[in-house]
């Protein structure tokens, strides 16, 4: 399958949507029935890539997730930039708590480095974080991308708290409107902020490692309506894998219950999960083999999943953020008292 | 029916051009009910003085320098206003700009001015409402209000004030088309009347202060009397209205 190279056009039609099981195409709204809560992930997505200078070397940072105050964990990336796949950067050198790397605005003192991961730091800056990486940073994005993105085209439409480093993709799929018809059929919708994190590093140990530790934000009313939801034994719906791991993370520390707050979570579903919460998910497509496909997993057996692929493929599908979705149904759920 | 103003949150508020006159008045109005208010202005320095201000005076208000007018800092200003006071219930378009001084007719004005001027009082507010739109939305519990300061200018025509009087007439109009949009969020307008501002002694120098509007006056009319009780779509007087 071929990626979108970018955002889509203006008056272009949205993402195409593959039902899962099923196999046929509709649209977004069609797949949800009255009754169904829709749950969407409210994040805006800030812009997470800076430039620094390390003993005349140019290197890359990424923020691995929202920054805290001058704090922000970062992963660092060798010479060159988006328009060579990660894969093929160039090893950045090695630092040290201490060493000092110069941005554009600001310096980063190196206070920890990853024992596990040295590319992955904590570093602390001169002024708030969120400030320089508005300052000076770039959105993240890949080698499959034709354009440097601008900051308005990884925001999706239901964008408020800057918290995620890459865009929460699968709200591309959804509109106002469309989420306003829905509401008049009877499907209620329910928000949530989760700070998604990098999808790829291009370091194959650490990219079987990701998502890391992904902070989000489940409001009271939120878990108001999925416990009625889950009492009157309607679907929940994820609008998007962070959203997925949000509601399974937060049930999985609760013991199958839900609590409001802010939290973090380093849930990684796979197909030995069971479902606690979410009957449903839309997503984007990705190939066999990396996280994502492991997450869908935990909702149907891979053979369903390849199977999707191929008629995605057949279909002319696009992966990535800009590309084409799924909606995906769980094969069976664990139903617990809520 | 519209709730109370003890119904409606008006907890977390951001207002444009909030480092002088009304949009200052404003800050404080919205503080002293105990809004978390983040206040953008151009002026760094400035800015920094009045919140400076504010806080002496015990409120929850914190300012980032930006330029409403520019395409740029729309997402800068929404990023920062959500992180520093959370989802954003209440959004106030103060900011506006005359356009060159002493105002011109518009057979003198050049098209790269009456440009600007639309950059900041219309093209800005519009931008600024689509960033902060979909969380608003999804957050009807919190009555969301995105409230646009108007003008007499935006009603009748007067010598020299074209470019300024469009842009006012034009995002009043950007309100209305929004509320027939977007029922899960409140658009307003208010006229704030002839103040006692920095701006209005910019665009009538020798105009008597004792015949004006205090600004504090206004702010006050407008978060103690209009906001409790405007409907979407509607354009309101801050005095003599309520």
């Amino acid at each position: 399958m071929s990626p979108a190279t970018g955002p889509r056009a203006e008056g272009a039609p949205g993402p195409r949507i593959l039902g899962v099981p099923g196999y046929e195409e509709r649209a977004f709204e069609e797949f949800l029935r009255p009754g169904d809560l829709l749950v969407v992930n409210d994040a805006a997505t800030l812009p997470a890539s800076l430039f620094a200078r390390f003993r005349g070397a140019r290197l890359e940072l990424r923020f691995v997730s929202p920054p805290e105050g001058r704090t922000a964990r970062v992963l660092l990336f060798g010479a060159g930039d988006y328009h060579t796949r990660t894969e093929d950067r160039p090893a950045p050198p090695v630092l040290r708590p201490g060493d000092r790397l110069e941005l554009r605005t600001s310096m980063a003192r190196v206070t920890h480095v990853d024992p596990q991961f040295l590319r992955l730091l904590t570093v602390e800056l001169d002024a708030p974080a969120l400030q320089v990486a508005y300052a000076e940073g770039h959105p993240v994005q890949y080698a499959y991308i034709e354009r440097p993105l601008d900051l308005w085209d990884v925001q999706t439409p239901l964008a408020g708290r800057p918290w995620a480093v890459e865009a929460p993709s699968a709200s591309y799929m959804t509109s106002l409107p469309a989420l306003r018809r829905l509401r008049a059929q009877g499907v209620s919708i329910a928000t949530l902020t989760h700070a998604a994190g990098l999808s790829s590093t291009g370091d194959a140990r650490l990219d079987a490692a990701l998502p890391l530790a992904e902070r989000y934000e489940l409001p009271l009313a939120t878990v108001a309506a999925v416990n009625l939801a889950r009492t009157e034994g309607r679907r929940i719906v994820a609008l998007g894998t962070t959203v997925a791991r949000a509601l399974e993370g937060n049930a999985l520390r609760g013991g199958g219950q839900l609590e409001a707050g802010r939290f973090e979570t380093d849930l990684r579903l796979g197909a030995a999960s069971p479902l606690r919460v979410v009957s449903a998910i839309y997503t984007g497509v990705h190939e066999e083999g990396v996280s994502h496909f492991g997450l869908l997993e935990a909702f149907r057996p891979a053979g369903d999943l390849r199977h999707a692929l191929e008629e995605s493929e057949r279909r002319g599908f696009l992966t990535h953020e800009f590309g084409d979705g799924w909606f995906v149904e769980a094969a069976a759920r664990e139903v617990l008292p809520a | 029916m519209m709730g109370s103003m003890e119904e409606r949150t008006m907890k977390r508020v951001l207002i444009t051009g909030g480092s002088q006159g009304l949009g200052l008045s404003l800050a404080r109005s919205f503080g002293k009910r105990e809004a978390k208010v983040v206040v953008v202005a151009r002026d760094a320095e400035r800015l920094e003085a009045s919140v400076r201000g504010l806080r002496k005076e015990g409120l929850d208000v914190q300012g980032i320098a930006f330029d409403v007018g520019s395409k740029e800092d729309i997402h800068r200003i929404a990023a920062m206003a959500e992180e520093l006071a959370g989802p954003i219930d209440t959004l106030v378009h103060n900011a506006s700009t005359l356009g060159p001084l002493p105002m011109p007719e518009l057979s003198s004005l050049s098209c790269e001015a009456f440009q600007a001027v639309l950059e900041t009082n219309l093209l800005g507010p519009f931008r600024l409402t689509k960033a902060l739109l979909g969380s608003m939305a999804l957050r009807p519990e919190s009555s969301p209000t995105v409230l646009f300061v108007s003008s007499d200018a935006a009603t009748s025509a007067y010598p020299g004030w074209g470019a300024y009087g469009v842009s006012k007439a034009a995002a009043d109009h950007l309100m209305r088309s929004f509320a027939a949009e977007v029922p899960e969020v409140r658009f307003l307008s208010v006229d704030p009347g002839e103040m006692d501002t920095a701006m209005h002694r910019d665009a009538i120098p020798d105009a008597d202060p004792a015949t004006l509007a205090r600004p504090d006056a206004v702010a006050e009319a407008i978060v103690g009397q209009v906001l409790p009780k405007a409907a979407t779509g509607s354009r309101r007087l801050a005095l003599g209205d309520a």
